[in-house]
């Protein structure tokens, strides 16, 4: 009997426990890495700079009627080519400065700036 | 004395502006304008060796663009080639000055093809940056069109005493740039002048235009000053560009700079919106903003003359 309780107590702990668990898992699934959208609309990169957190994921969309694409100057990331309405993501996991441009149109240029 | 050759020629000239001095004709919509007529007329008539020939500028076809500005690019590209079967004088070959393409995709080169071996006239081709899309970036360009070519797909070809250069300037482009030309090419460029006389007339096409037009959208070539120095000591050098989709011309020395319509969609004046891009017009209207080049050739003459035309009927 006493056996038995202890045995139920210890399910009945782990049950808690794993409880707890998928709690912390859904707390975590909610705090989402941070996002930041950066818009391609009369040739222009809107904002031109963007700062975001490390760990944050950026992306573009082109809303012009002629492709884009979104270039990082030191090759660390390549879109594919951007028709109207595509999107473009790229997660910045380490602080820094990063300029990119459009390889179509490379007067058309933008910086995402990562702090810790 | 006057022969029959030059009483063509007076009519020639009758109907447009020659270019003998360094000037260039066009005609926008039925519109025409000339710069330097008298003075070219006034020019002594030379005997020509050889017999004039035309040859027909298209560019920026952008098969496959079927936004607002042209809901069919393919439909508009095929009145341009009807337009070319059209001409009275026949010309020996086509160059198309790039954006073939939307995007680059095998069903839109393809269809640009097609539709130009309608016409039975052999093509020159140089890409746009619209036809440097596909995951290799111009492979599937050359791929098709580059046979013979050197690099990104530039080459020269000689045509009855004129010296054609096909130029590419939108491979390889540096970030807060323009159109780029590149060493490779330059130094390629500079052996293909090196063994030619300074009276060899000269014809450069090439997708960006090869003069900043508006450095702001990008319109222009960061090193075309380079290509153009090498082609300074030439008597006639005709560049032909497109990428703006309208008609822009200057003549610099004994350098005439022209560039075309496209057959797609019109894009507006430099800095006359808040960027470059497809213009819509009212429907009525597109087909006055479209159009073809045909370029007229005769020998002894300084320059060819550049008769643009619109899809108006």
């Amino acid at each position: 009997m006493t056996r038995g309780f202890k045995m139920l107590s210890f399910q009945a702990a782990a049950l808690v426990a794993s409880a707890l668990m998928m709690l912390t898992v859904s707390e975590m699934t909610r705090a989402a890495p941070p996002a930041a959208a950066v818009s391609i609309d009369n040739f222009t990169f809107k904002a031109p700079v963007v700062t975001v957190k490390a760990g944050t994921t950026v992306t573009w969309t082109n809303g012009d009627d002629i492709p884009h694409t979104v270039v990082a100057k030191d090759g660390a990331f390549k879109s594919k080519v951007l028709d109207t309405g595509d999107r473009f993501a790229f997660t910045f996991a380490k602080p820094g400065s990063f300029g990119y441009f459009c390889s179509l149109h490379p007067h058309m240029t933008g910086t995402i700036i990562v702090k810790a | 004395m006057t022969t029959d050759h030059d009483n063509d020629r007076r009519d020639f000239l009758r109907c447009m502006a020659w270019a003998g001095t360094g000037a260039l004709f066009a005609v926008s919509g039925g519109l025409s304008t000339s710069i330097g007529l008298d003075e070219a007329i006034a020019a002594p008539l030379k005997r020509a060796p050889i017999a004039p020939f035309s040859f027909v500028q298209l560019s920026d076809s952008h098969i496959g663009f079927n936004k607002p500005a042209n809901p069919d690019a393919r439909a508009t590209f095929r009145e341009a080639i009807a337009k070319v079967k059209a001409l009275p004088n026949q010309p020996d070959f086509i160059i198309h000055t790039g954006d073939v393409t939307q995007l680059s995709r095998d069903d839109e080169f393809d269809d640009a093809q097609q539709m130009l071996k309608d016409t039975g006239l052999p093509v020159f081709w140089v890409p746009g940056e619209h036809d440097m899309l596909d995951p290799e970036g111009g492979k599937a360009f050359l791929a098709r069109f580059g046979k013979g070519t050197k690099g990104s797909g530039w080459y020269s070809f000689d045509h009855r005493g004129v010296h054609f250069i096909a130029l590419v300037n939108v491979a390889d482009l540096k970030p807060g740039g323009m159109g780029n030309l590149g060493a490779e090419q330059l130094k390629w460029l500079k052996a293909d002048l090196a063994g030619r006389t300074s009276s060899t007339p000269i014809v450069v096409f090439a997708h960006i235009p090869l003069w900043t037009i508006y450095a702001e959208w990008g319109w222009g070539t960061d090193d075309s000053a380079a290509a153009l120095k090498l082609l300074a000591r030439f008597g006639s050098v005709t560049v032909l560009n497109g990428h703006i989709h309208q008609i822009t011309q200057k003549v610099e020395g004994k350098i005439a700079f022209h560039t075309a319509r496209s057959t797609a969609f019109p894009q507006p004046a430099p800095g006359t919106a808040p960027s470059p891009g497809p213009l819509k017009v009212p429907a009525e209207k597109l087909h006055s903003m479209l159009g073809i080049t045909d370029a007229l050739f005769v020998r002894g003459h300084d320059r060819i003359a550049l008769i643009d035309s619109t899809l108006t009927a």
